[in-house]
């Protein structure tokens, strides 16, 4: 038996800073900001900053979805048309 | 808006999805919370694609479905106001939830530990287990040259995993000497299940160079990871890199346990034999009583889901198996127990609470000055962002002694315009106006 959640031939697409991505629906939206190659937040001093323990514990994934700051992105699946940009 | 259980389990992951389906079947309403939006806990975090097959998270999760208890994914514990009740927080719906419970079976299970080194924070960087997570979820790594460092048996999980999407492994590196996985690998005579799960993912990693009594001292590169600076201790080097996977084996969350009153000693939450804790309508399960792994937590939540559904006489039978389980934790934890020299990578201006961007060296002075972690917090503001010294206070736990022993709601960050307007503290919240 396969661990399938989703059909991986369906996609979902979401703009991410401007740029428009598709990725297997089901996937977060941290994932999508790493696809994108674009940081999800800039620290308090200035650093571009990624997600980094994956599982909704250190915020260093927060980023603008849709207009609302702090979401973290590692615990959001996209949804089709989503904005996101990174938090700045 | 209150919803009323006989039984309510936190935590989506083996502890917890064996606790509620032993409670359902034995006739308990029960409803189990979960912050993520797919059950399993990381371990068995379900996500994008396909997994290889594991039979013992199928059989718990087909266990589970058929077992009536109801799952509630995305609903994340904040607060509990009253004796019996817990208040969620629902980011999709931006909006709070409250659980009423006779019973409460606490299956938080554990996060990874980190510790800082220069250029920890570059993108690039990943936890171990949390780079597996986010390629369960949807990043693409294929063909990224990858290094793995730090400490446990999660390592070589992570490499297999990453391997299988892609990745190209470019070193696993251990700390722990090869005397003390020797040690270890005795340990496991009595566990052959285990042995041949690392036997598996050696296979898998054939070509890919295992070290032990290695470890990393440096991410390098300027606003991107480039490559990690490795040490065995008389010489260093660089390993030329796209991505960093580091981790150094796991903490415990216990955060919840103490919001109740809950004793929890030396970061572990205590448990008399049917995993009752020392308040009597709280059960625990799984890596809060102790890093012990999945088995321990499938065994110990199906004696929590008997006990508190009052039906611990048909858990006597898995007791044994419990503390054979418990063993194999503490031998674990010995193997893998870290090296000094972890604790003095951080240079002076290493960030270390990487919310709030305090540096190593204001903390170093404070704890010089004999500063504890409150007064280290009050200073710098160490450990009072978003994550709430999560990441930041077992570190420094590890390096300087320090112990968090505050943890109060929200246990995590809500909007103050929710808390204000729905929170059942509503009424405690009064602003003075001028």
């Amino acid at each position: 038996m396969t661990d399938r959640n989703l059909d991986a031939a369906e996609v979902v697409t979401i703009t991410v800073d401007g740029r428009v991505i598709s990725l297997p629906s089901g996937a977060t939206v941290a994932a999508a900001l790493l696809n994108a190659g674009v940081p999800c937040r800039v620290s308090e001093s200035g650093e571009p900053r990624t997600a980094f323990c994956g599982m909704g514990i250190c915020f260093e994934c927060r980023a603008v979805i849709d207009g609302v700051p702090h979401r973290r992105t590692c615990q959001v699946v996209c949804r089709e048309g989503m904005m996101v940009e990174t938090q700045r | 808006m209150k919803r009323a259980f006989d039984i309510v389990v936190v935590g989506a992951g083996p502890a917890g999805l064996a606790g509620a389906s032993a409670a359902a079947r034995a006739g308990m309403r029960v409803a189990v919370i979960d912050e993520n939006p797919h059950m399993g806990g990381q371990i068995w975090r379900a996500g994008v694609g396909t997994c290889h097959p594991n039979y013992a998270k199928v059989r718990a999760i087909a266990s589970f479905k058929s077992s009536g208890a109801e799952l509630y994914p995305g609903y994340q514990v904040v607060d509990s106001i009253d004796e019996g009740d817990l208040v969620t927080w629902i980011d999709v719906k931006r909006s709070l939830e409250t659980f009423g419970f006779k019973r409460l079976i606490i299956a938080t299970g554990a996060r990874e530990r980190f510790l800082p080194f220069p250029g920890w924070t570059l993108p690039g960087v990943f936890g171990a287990g949390g780079l597996q997570a986010l390629v369960r979820t949807g990043y693409n790594i294929t063909g990224k040259r990858v290094v793995i460092a730090g400490t446990g048996p999660l390592l070589l999980a992570v490499a297999a995993h990453l391997k299988q999407a892609g990745a190209q492994i470019v070193s696993i590196n251990e700390q722990a000497p090869m005397s003390r996985l020797i040690k270890f690998g005795f340990a496991l005579m009595g566990h052959p299940r285990k042995i041949f799960q690392g036997i598996g993912y050696c296979t898998q990693l054939a070509g890919s160079p295992y070290r032990t009594g290695t470890w990393a001292v440096e991410a390098e590169g300027n606003e991107k990871l480039t490559g990690i600076q490795l040490s065995d201790g008389r010489r260093t080097w660089t390993e030329p890199c796209d991505l960093m996977a580091c981790g150094f084996h796991l903490v415990p969350n216990t955060e919840l346990s103490a919001l109740l009153g809950c004793r929890i000693i030396d970061g572990v939450v205590q448990v008399d034999e049917n995993q009752q804790t020392s308040i009597e309508s709280i059960y625990c399960a799984g890596e809060p009583t102790g890093i012990a792994g999945v088995d321990a937590a499938l065994l110990q939540g199906e004696i929590a889901g008997l006990a508190a559904s009052g039906m611990a006489q048909k858990a006597i039978r898995l007791h044994g198996r419990r503390s054979s389980e418990a063993e194999f934790g503490r031998a674990m934890s010995q193997a893998f127990a870290l090296r000094p020299e972890l604790f003095s990578l951080a240079k002076p201006d290493t960030i270390t609470c990487r919310c709030e961007d305090v540096r190593f060296g204001q903390l170093n002075a404070l704890a010089a000055s004999q500063a504890d972690w409150t007064y280290a917090k009050l200073q710098t503001r160490c450990g009072m962002g978003s994550c709430q010294g999560r990441v930041c206070g077992p570190a420094l736990e590890a390096i300087f002694g320090w112990r968090n022993n505050s943890v109060r709601s929200p246990l995590f960050p809500i909007p103050v315009a929710t808390m204000c307007s729905e929170s059942p503290r509503e009424k405690e919240i009064s602003i003075p106006i001028p």
